[in-house]
């Protein structure tokens, strides 16, 4: 497939009151057209980090990257002039769909003000090369039909009843699904290449959760709109991905096709987080030791103090990536080979 | 509209806030009507050295100043200096106090350190003090006060719209229109600032009557306009050495201030309780 987003080498540090934070450190990241991409860790891992590095929207003052690339269609948007990031790729090329649907947007304005916002500077029927809008400049009528259109069509498609009514409403007046829907259905607008979608179901009823995954999938396998989705849950990377990247401490451990991670795990630290979802047994295996300082991270493999393989080697050296069939790479110096048996 | 018509519903059932709307209607109904309702509208520059000191009657409701004129018409002409003082310098505040409170809360680094610092600066010293050294800088005149007033009070407005603008960025929204692309010009315009116009107003509102309050000490101490504008502050400075014989002469100017700067204060206080976020969010809109 062909390739949209690369990472590689991505190095971020916070500033903390102990000294810099090693949130990110040196990872790869791979996400082809159409793919839907299951980014999974325990919180504190640094996923909401990757995706806001992506994005480009690290809290400034707090966080500095260090190194590495973010690629996108070729480009590395790390070095690229920010305004034309800010203005081509950010809510055109690469949308957003944010974790806590209830804050999500501004309490004071109606949603339909909010969405044709949103397409005055987004709208797919912007045309390339175009003098961008400015705040008080005019809306092109012809255009803002076109738009109102596709907002309701898109409102419709995300099952938003009676979509004209919906835009003149506030925020407060949908429930927390039904925004989550309304975010699905702006992050979708601009006809992105991909969408960068953080949690998007956490705070919602599971109940909801499969609806709304259900739907995301199938408007974006319909599109063709690739998808990060981060999330801590295992069970929803299974539903919705095709491929899962599982991250610990700031470092990816293993990316694979969503069949084999689930079926053939070959990281220790991969097969320690499907065992602990619990069985049908109702038995619960936690890891042991517990998760490390980002300050004072471990040397080489951040896993290794935690790990019932690791040697000598572990300690100094991070495992370079190897690749055990197609698609599915592992970053450990003893990769576990043996079917994982129960799998999730 | 109907947030305007939202909150001045809500102000009428609140009745300090409600007394406080009356006394700035009265005030700015006097500014307004002052050739109408003023018995003696030319008295304001006319001397009437036989008429000096008349106690209140039927002819001079407040009685009559130094220069045998008209206490009631100086004080309804007064109300104009007062409310044009409070409104430009508040303005000019406003006008500086809150994009310096936006881009030092928007940016993060050397510039929003620098621009903060600069307004402790100005906090650091009690704003009658700084108001005084400048305006006496500058000399006596209408101008000068303004600009002492405005210089010294924008500082406020910088400090709530840095820290309701830091508050803002935390919240999911702003952080993803910034996720799509905006730029941060259209974010501060569309997003922030509306978000922050509640504070803003309640301290506008504080701030009028705050500033009135300053300019009359301004103008007690000399610094004001030169006379014979009819200013309030002058007004009681002039009246002092007829006390307590001529009670009328300063008790007029004074009440006036009083009730003026309470209104300010009352209305600022109902408006806080009305936009308030926590109290906003009650089922006020469908009851």
């Amino acid at each position: 497939m062909a390739e949209l987003l690369r990472i590689r080498g991505l190095r971020v540090d916070y500033a903390t009151d102990y000294g810099p934070a090693q949130v990110l450190d040196g990872i790869n990241l791979d996400v082809a057209r159409g793919e839907v991409v299951g980014l999974v860790g325990e919180s504190g891992c640094g996923k909401t980090t990757l995706a806001r590095a992506i994005l480009g929207i690290l809290p400034a003052g707090a966080a500095r990257i260090r190194g590495g690339e973010v690629r996108f269609r070729g480009d590395d948007l790390l070095t690229r002039d920010p305004a034309a990031v800010n203005e081509h790729v950010r809510g055109r090329a690469i949308t957003f769909i944010p974790q806590d649907p209830f804050t999500s947007f501004s309490p004071l304005f109606p949603i339909g003000t909010q969405i044709m916002d949103l397409m005055k500077w987004k709208s797919p029927r912007v045309r390339n090369g175009a003098r961008p809008a400015s705040l008080f400049g005019r809306y092109p009528r012809a255009r803002q039909r076109a738009d109102r259109e596709a907002v309701l069509d898109t409102l419709r498609a995300v099952q938003i009843p009676e979509p004209a009514r919906a835009l003149r409403r506030l925020p407060h007046e949908f429930s927390g699904g039904q925004r989550q829907r309304l975010m699905i259905a702006m992050a979708l607008l601009p006809q992105p290449d991909l969408i960068i979608a953080d949690e998007p179901t956490t705070a919602l009823d599971v109940t909801i959760q499969a609806q709304i995954l259900r739907l995301l999938r199938a408007l974006v396998k319909e599109r063709g709109v690739s998808v990060l989705f981060t999330t801590h849950d295992l069970g929803t990377a299974h539903e919705l991905c095709d491929r899962v990247v599982v991250m610990y401490a700031g470092q990816e451990m293993e990316a694979a096709p969503t069949d084999a991670f689930f079926g053939r795990p070959a990281h220790p630290y991969t097969r320690s987080l499907l065992a602990s979802v619990p069985g049908p047994d109702g038995l619960i295996r936690d890891i042991p030791g517990e998760v490390p300082s980002l300050v004072s991270p471990p040397s080489g493999c951040r896993f290794h103090p935690r790990c019932d393989y690791a040697t000598a080697e572990c300690r100094v050296e991070r495992p370079a990536p190897r690749a055990l069939a197609d698609g599915h790479a592992v970053r450990c110096h003893h990769p576990v080979e043996t079917p994982a048996g129960a799998g999730a | 509209m109907t947030a305007a018509w939202f909150v001045l519903s809500r102000l009428g059932r609140d009745r300090s806030a409600l007394i406080g709307l009356v006394l700035i209607a009265l005030l700015v109904l006097s500014a307004l009507l002052a050739p109408l309702l003023a018995t003696h509208p030319d008295d304001v520059f006319e001397l009437h050295p036989s008429e000096r000191l008349r106690a209140p009657s039927g002819a001079h409701w407040l009685g009559t100043d130094r220069m045998g004129a008209d206490v009631y018409s100086r004080l309804l002409f007064g109300a104009r200096i007062t409310i044009l003082i409070g409104l430009i310098a508040v303005g000019a505040s406003l006008v500086i106090g809150v994009p310096i409170g936006l881009v030092a809360g928007y940016h993060h680094g050397w510039l929003s350190d620098a621009l903060m610092r600069v307004s402790d600066i100005f906090l650091a010293v009690p704003q009658v003090v700084l108001a005084i050294a400048i305006a006496q800088t500058l000399g006596p005149s209408l101008p000068n006060v303004i600009l002492a007033l405005s210089v010294t009070y924008w500082p406020w407005f910088a400090r709530v719209v840095y820290a309701e603008t830091r508050t803002l960025q935390k919240e999911v929204f702003v952080e993803s229109t910034a996720a799509l692309g905006a730029s941060p010009w259209r974010l501060t315009v569309l997003h922030v600032l509306p978000n922050i116009a509640s504070p803003i107003i309640v301290r506008a509102s504080i701030g009028m009557g705050f500033t009135i309050l300053t300019a009359a000490a301004l103008g007690f101490l000399g610094l004001g306009p030169p006379p014979p504008t009819p200013e309030w502050g002058r007004t009681i400075a002039e009246s002092r050495e007829f006390l307590p014989d001529a009670w009328w002469y300063a008790a007029a100017p004074g009440l006036a201030i009083f009730l003026t700067v309470m209104g300010f204060n009352l209305l600022g206080d109902g408006l806080r309780d009305v936009l308030d976020p926590r109290l906003r969010r009650s089922p006020a809109r469908d009851g």
